[in-house]
């Protein structure tokens, strides 16, 4: 897997369609990249222009290039050569298939072993509540295992150096653990979110309005400092979470 | 003159991605002519007029609507010619999964709709099978994993076929296919099938394969609409 890559995004237009205040954003192996903004403003849509490798043939215009080149068809359609592996937020899944081959399925689609399988499932059911079997119909997972499974699908199968994650806090599965599980070493990974941890966590973030990238803002050092705190606020909630979830009581848990 | 067949199971999305692959091909400065063909009723045509192309409808209502347009593809070609085209794009109804009304020399596109399961390309039979282009649409709505799993079921099904992951809402995929309608080859006179029709009432149902109108016999509906038996 050719790893060291570079991602390029060259901005186009607005949902108005005046061109976007952020002209190129450019991202190096390693670097995690937040992307913020109100609902409906168009995070989405930028990541599933990265995800088409879009070259000005989208709504938004933009074009995305890879190592500062347009990339050749090949690499936009065929996913054993894909770049790219992508997280998506709506996730229902619609196929009439069990887990297990469905995972093995997509692991041929990708030129993987299909015996990955039983390791994408023991890692999902690390992120997930209820365990999911390999047995099981795909269209009975609630969308909190959906996304486990989807999350240690891409880590083990779809694992690629440009990684996109979109709001992987909303799931309600352990999210700092999915992060880690998908941002490898020197992959670029690219997470649409709300979360303060995850977007502080982010080296760079671009903010997003009617439909453009109005602004780049890169992480203060003073804003890591926050990040530290904000993890800390973060991991006692989810301590409640937790408990509340295991049907006990949170009194006297200061 | 250059003939593509764009069939694919109702609500696949055929309509919106040849209104992107329309807008694309008069980019590139090529003339297209559209003919929707349906069974029993179809708005598509209000569509394809605001492009401002040449569009005719053909309701082949007790007809199989795949012999349908097969019986009615000289005209509509003849048609598209007197109104200056040099593609004839024809929609088809794509109810008919036992048929393939793919000519020889066309451009043979299979749309559909990934939201429908990685198990449809296994019963959708020659239509998908005998295709040159299978472009997938709605891929907006499932996972990654989910589109790459379809598209290799699609694979299997049918190896040689250029798989287009399109969107029928935003226009990806159109310039693809813009680009292989351009490159595709042009028609000829006897063009024969590529798959034969399964058995009904006319000289279709009973496996004939060439094209041109003369050779059909049986109850035929015309493109305007005019019923009539030919044959003794
Ligand atoms: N989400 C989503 N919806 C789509 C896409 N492509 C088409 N649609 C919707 O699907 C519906 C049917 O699309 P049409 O283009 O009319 O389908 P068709 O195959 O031409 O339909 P018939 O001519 O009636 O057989 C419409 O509501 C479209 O807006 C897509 O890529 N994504
Ligand atoms: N530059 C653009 N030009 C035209 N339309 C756009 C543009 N950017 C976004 N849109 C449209 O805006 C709508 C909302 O975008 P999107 O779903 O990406 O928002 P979001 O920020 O992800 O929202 P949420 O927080 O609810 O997930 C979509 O229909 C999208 O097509
Ligand atoms: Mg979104
Ligand atoms: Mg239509
Ligand atoms: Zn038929
Ligand atoms: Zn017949």
């Amino acid at each position: 897997m050719n790893s060291t890559i570079k991602l390029t995004i060259v901005g186009g237009i607005d949902k108005t369609g005046i061109e976007e205040a952020v002209k190129i954003v450019e991202v190096n192996p390693g670097d995690i990249l937040g992307i913020v903004g109100p609902t409906g403003s168009g995070k989405s849509t930028l990541i599933d222009d990265i995800e088409q490798l879009a070259q000005g043939d989208t709504p938004t215009q933009r074009r995305i290039l890879i190592n500062d080149t347009e990339p050749e068809m090949g690499l936009r359609v065929d996913p054993r050569r894909k770049l790219i592996a992508q997280l998506s937020q709506n996730m229902h899944f619609l196929a009439d298939m069990t887990v297990s081959e469905f995972i093995q399925m997509h692991a041929r689609s990708r030129g993987k072993d299909p015996e990955l399988m039983h390791r994408v499932i023991e890692l999902a059911n690390r992120l997930t509540g209820e365990p999911i079997h390999e047995d099981e119909q795909l269209t009975v997972l609630s969308g909190g295992q959906s996304r486990s499974l989807m999350t240690a699908d891409i880590a083990v199968i779809s694992d690629s150096p440009i990684v996109l994650i979109d709001e992987i806090e909303n799931a309600g599965i352990k999210k700092q653990e999915a992060l880690s599980l998908l941002s490898g070493e020197g992959k670029i990974v690219v997470v649409v979110t709300h979360d303060p941890v995850l977007a502080l966590m982010a080296s760079r973030r671009i903010v997003i309005r009617n439909g453009g990238m109005c602004d780049i803002i890169t992480t203060s050092a003073e804003e890591k400092n926050m990040c530290n705190r904000v993890s800390e606020v973060d991991d006692w909630l989810m301590d409640l979470r937790e408990i509340i979830r295991r049907g006990d009581l949170v009194e006297g848990v200061a | 003159m250059k003939l593509v067949v764009v069939a694919g199971t109702p609500g696949s999305g055929k309509t919106s991605v040849l209104l992107h692959t329309i807008k694309a091909l008069i980019r590139r400065e090529n003339k297209p002519a559209v003919v929707k063909v349906d069974c029993l009723w179809t708005d598509d045509d209000k569509r394809f007029g605001r492009l401002g192309v040449p569009i005719r409808v053909g309701l082949a209502k007790d007809m199989c609507p795949d012999h349908f347009t097969i019986y009615n593809t000289e005209p509509m070609l003849k048609w598209a010619e007197e109104e200056g085209a040099d593609v004839l794009l024809n929609e088809t109804a794509g109810l008919c999964l036992r048929c393939a009304p793919y000519p020889d020399s066309c451009l043979a596109v299979c749309v559909i709709d990934v939201t429908t399961g990685p198990n449809t390309p296994l019963k959708v039979g020659p239509l998908l099978t005998t295709a040159d282009v299978v472009v997938m649409t709605k891929g907006d709505i499932v996972s990654q994993a989910e589109r790459e799993v379809f598209r290799e079921r699609v694979l299997e099904v049918n190896p040689d076929s250029m798989v287009i992951e399109a969107n029928g809402l935003t226009g990806k995929g159109s310039i693809e296919l813009a680009e292989l309608i351009e490159n595709s080859v042009e028609t000829r006179e006897g063009m024969e099938l590529r798959y034969s029709p399964p058995l009904a009432i006319c000289t279709l149902c009973s496996g004939e394969k060439r094209v041109e109108r003369k050779y059909h016999m049986g109850v035929l509906r015309h493109l305007d609409g005019f019923m009539e038996y030919k044959g003794e």
